[in-house]
C-alpha cells in the first residue's frame, strides 16, 4: 500500500498490539464469517467423499422411493433409493472446484486485458475495452445453455470450465482497467517509466501489486457467477449429468417431481447449500469492499471500537507495520 | 450528445457480434442440425434436404463468406428460418407467440424490482443501522441464492402447502388466448408467483448497491451543507443524496440486466411458462437449431435495446455525461 509512514506525536504511546493483531483478526465481520462458511465447504468437499457413508449412486435403501431423513439415512434417500447426504458430500467438490477454476481462469484473463488497456491506452484500450463491454451485454446464460447442450455428448468439467470462463472475464477486466486508469498516473509509476523500466515490468510489479484486493474481490465474484451458473446448467440438464454435484443432485429431484411429490429432504440440502455457499462468496467481496471503503463498515462496529481508542486523537494517523 | 452517439456506435458494435455469433452456432457446435431435423421427419423428401443444408450451411454451398451475407440478407428480410419443433410454423411466428409472454414478464418484474429496491437502498443507507439496514444480510442471501431454488420455495409454500398459486404453466388449461378479460385475469393469476420470484431475487442486487453508494453520498459536504442549511430531511434524502448515489444503479442496468434474463429464462423453465426461456429449453433439447437462432437474436437485441435505454436515462440524470464520454 503507497501510504505514507506518519510517526506517531510524541508523547502518545504506540497502541502497539493493534497492528501485530494479524491478518484475519483485522478484517470486516462480514469478511470472516463470509470466509468461514467458504472454508467450511471447501473442508467438505475435500475429505467429503472419504466421510460419505455410502456410494452415491447405489441403491441402498431396502425400500423404493424416496425415503424421509432417518438415523439410517440423516438427510433421507432419492427415489432411486441413493443416500442424498453422500450425494451432497460427493457433489460439492465438483461444485466448488468449478467455481474456483473458473474463478482463477477468468481472473488471470480479466486482470492481463484490464491492466494492460488501463496502462496503455490510446488503440489498444479502446479495441480491449470494448472487447469486455460487448462480452458484457452479450446474454451469457443463454448462450451457455446453446453451447454447452448441442457441443455433442454433455461436455464434461474442464469444458465447461472453458466455456464459463470465456464469458465470464469480462467483469473483472472492467474494473481493474479503471482502476489502471487512475494507477498509471501516480509518480511512482511515471518513475518507474522514466527509469526506463519494460512495460510488462511496470504492469506486473508496479502495478499489479497495488490492485491486489481489487483482484480478489474480481476472483471472489467469478466464483460466485460460475458456481450460480453452473447449478443452474446442471439443473436444466445441459451438463454432464454422469458426476455429482449440487446442480445434478437438484436435476434429479426436479425430473423426479420431488417438489411436486414433497420430498423436500431430496431437493432442499444441495439447493440451500448452494444458498449458503453463494452467500458466504458476497459476505467475503462486501467485506473486502469495506477494506477499500472504510465509509461502509458496520457503525456499530465503529462505535464500538471508538469507545477503546483515546477519545481525542487530534488526526487521523496512518501506520505502517514497521512505524 | 457524444457520449449517445459514442454508446450508440458500441451497441451497433455488439449486435454485429451478436447476429455474427448467431451466424456461426449452428456451424461452429458439433451436432448436425440437417441430420437432427431429418431423423426426426424421416419422410421428408431429398430437395428438403438441401434446403435444410442451405439454411444451416452444413452443405457445400459456396464460401463462408458467401453464407455469411446470404445469413444476413435473410436477416433483412425477416426470414429466420423454420421450426423444428413448431413445424411447419415458422419461427418468426413461433417468436411471435412466446415473446409477447416473456415481455410482458421480465419488463413489468424487472421495473418493480428496480424501483422497489432502489428505494428500500435509499431508506436502508438514510436510517443507518436501522431495522432494514440491519436484515440486509438476509437479502445477502436472497441476492446468492440460485433463481430456480427459490422458486422452487415459492412453489413448496404457495402452491402445494397453502394452495394460493398455481406452479405451472401461464393460464389454465381449457383457456382459448384472446384479449378478453378471462383470459387475462388466468394469465395474470399465473404469472404472480413467477414474478415474484424475479422481483424477489433481483431486487436484493439493485438495494444493495443503491445503499453502498448511498452510504458513501451521505458523507459528502453537499449533504451536510444541505442540513446546515436547515432543509427538510426528505428533501435531503432524495434531492441531494439519492439523486447522485442513483448514477451508479443506472450505469450498472446493463450488467443486472443479463442477470434479470438469465434468471427469467430458467423461471420459465421451472414455472413451465409459455415464453421464450421455455422455448429455447425445448429447441436446445430437440437439436432445432433455427429456432435456437430467431430465439438468442430475440434475447440479445432485447438486452441491447434495454441497455440504450438506460444510457438515455443516464444522460438525462447525469449532466457531466453530457459533455463527456463517463464511460
Amino acid at each position: 500500500m503507497a501510504v505514507a509512514a506518519i510517526a506517531p506525536p510524541v508523547g502518545l504511546a504506540t497502541p502497539a498490539p493493534v497492528h501485530r493483531r494479524g491478518l484475519i483478526r483485522s478484517l470486516p465481520l462480514k469478511a470472516k464469517v463470509g470466509g468461514a462458511i467458504l472454508a467450511f465447504y471447501i473442508l467438505m468437499a475435500i475429505i467429503g467423499p472419504t466421510i460419505a457413508p455410502d456410494n452415491p449412486s447405489t441403491q441402498t435403501a431396502t425400500v423404493l422411493g424416496a425415503t424421509a431423513p432417518s438415523l439410517h439415512h440423516l438427510l433421507g434417500t432419492t427415489s432411486f433409493g441413493e443416500d442424498v447426504l453422500s450425494q451432497l458430500l460427493v457433489g460439492m467438490g465438483s461444485t466448488v472446484l468449478l467455481g474456483l477454476l473458473v474463478g482463477a481462469i477468468a481472473t488471470v484473463v480479466g486482470t492481463l486485458v484490464g491492466t494492460t488497456a488501463g496502462y496503455l491506452g490510446g488503440a489498444a484500450d479502446e479495441g480491449l475495452s470494448l472487447l469486455a463491454n460487448v462480452f458484457l451485454v452479450l446474454p451469457a446464460l443463454p448462450l451457455l445453455i446453446i453451447v454447452l447442450a448441442e457441443s455433442g455428448s454433455r461436455s464434461g468439467l474442464v469444458a465447461e470450465a472453458i466455456v464459463l470462463s470465456a464469458l465470464g472475464w469480462a467483469w473483472g477486466a472492467r474494473v481493474i482497467r479503471a482502476q489502471t486508469l487512475t494507477l498509471r498516473s501516480r509518480d511512482f509509476v511515471a518513475a518507474a517509466r522514466e527509469s526506463g523500466e519494460r512495460t510488462w515490468r511496470i504492469i506486473l510489479f508496479e502495478i499489479l501489486p497495488n490492485e491486489v484486493s481489487l483482484i480478489a474481490a474480481s476472483f471472489v465474484g467469478t466464483v460466485l457467477y460460475a458456481i450460480l451458473t453452473s447449478v443452474v446448467l446442471a439443473f436444466i440438464g445441459v451438463v454432464s449429468l454422469t458426476t455429482w454435484s449440487l446442480g445434478t443432485m437438484l436435476y434429479w429431484a426436479q425430473s423426479q417431481e420431488a417438489v411436486t411429490l414433497g420430498d423436500w429432504w431430496w431437493w432442499i440440502p444441495p439447493g440451500a447449500a448452494a444458498a449458503t455457499l453463494g452467500m458466504a462468496l458476497v459476505l467475503l467481496n462486501f467485506g473486502l469492499d469495506e477494506l477499500g471503503n472504510p465509509r461502509l463498515r458496520d457503525t456499530r462496529g465503529r462505535k464500538r471500537r471508538g469507545r477503546q481508542q483515546r477519545p481525542s486523537d487530534p488526526t487521523p494517523v496512518v501506520r505502517e507495520a514497521g512505524a | 450528445m457524444r457520449f449517445i452517439v459514442r454508446r450508440l456506435g458500441f451497441y451497433v458494435v455488439a449486435a454485429w457480434v451478436a447476429v455474427t455469433v448467431n451466424f456461426f452456432i449452428p456451424r461452429a457446435l458439433p451436432g448436425n442440425a440437417v441430420q437432427a431435423m431429418m431423423a426426426k421427419f424421416q419422410d421428408l423428401p431429398p430437395q428438403a434436404y438441401h434446403a435444410l443444408e442451405l439454411q444451416f450451411g452444413t452443405g457445400h454451398q459456396g464460401s463462408l463468406f458467401h453464407q455469411y451475407f446470404g445469413y444476413l440478407g435473410n436477416l433483412l428480410s425477416g426470414n429466420l428460418g423454420t421450426s423444428v419443433i413448431a413445424s411447419p410454423a415458422s419461427v418468426v411466428s413461433v417468436l411471435r407467440a412466446t415473446v409477447p409472454w416473456t415481455l410482458a414478464l421480465v419488463g413489468t418484474a424487472t421495473i418493480i424490482s428496480f424501483v422497489l429496491g432502489t428505494m428500500l437502498g435509499i431508506v436502508a443507507a438514510w436510517r443507518r443501522g436501522g431495522w432494514l439496514d440491519r436484515s440486509l444480510p438476509a437479502f445477502t442471501f436472497i441476492q446468492a441464492t440460485p433463481y430456480f431454488f427459490l422458486a422452487l420455495l415459492l412453489i413448496e409454500l404457495f402452491s402445494l402447502n397453502w394452495h394460493i398459486f398455481p406452479f405451472a404453466n401461464g393460464f389454465a388449461l381449457g383457456d382459448v388466448p384472446g384479449w378478453n378479460w378471462p383470459f387475462i385475469g388466468s394469465a395474470l393469476y399465473h404469472s404472480i408467483l413467477p414474478a415474484l420470484t424475479i422481483v424477489i431475487t433481483s431486487m436484493a442486487g439493485w438495494m444493495l448497491q443503491m445503499r453502498n453508494v448511498m452510504i458513501t453520498t451521505i458523507g459528502e459536504d453537499y449533504v451536510l451543507a444541505a442540513q446546515a442549511k436547515g432543509l427538510k430531511p426528505r428533501r435531503i434524502m432524495f434531492t441531494y443524496a439519492a439523486r447522485n448515489a442513483i448514477l451508479p444503479n443506472i450505469a450498472g442496468f446493463s450488467l443486472a440486466i443479463g442477470f434479470v434474463v438469465a434468471g427469467a429464462l430458467i423461471m420459465e423453465f421451472v414455472f413451465s411458462y409459455p415464453g421464450v426461456g421455455l422455448t429455447l429449453y425445448n429447441a436446445v433439447v430437440s437439436d432445432d437449431y433455427a429456432l435456437i437462432q430467431g430465439i438468442f437474436l430475440v434475447i440479445s437485441m432485447a438486452v441491447l435495446l434495454a441497455c440504450l435505454l438506460a444510457d438515455i436515462v443516464y444522460v438525462i440524470a447525469d449532466p457531466r455525461a453530457r459533455t463527456r464520454a463517463a464511460f
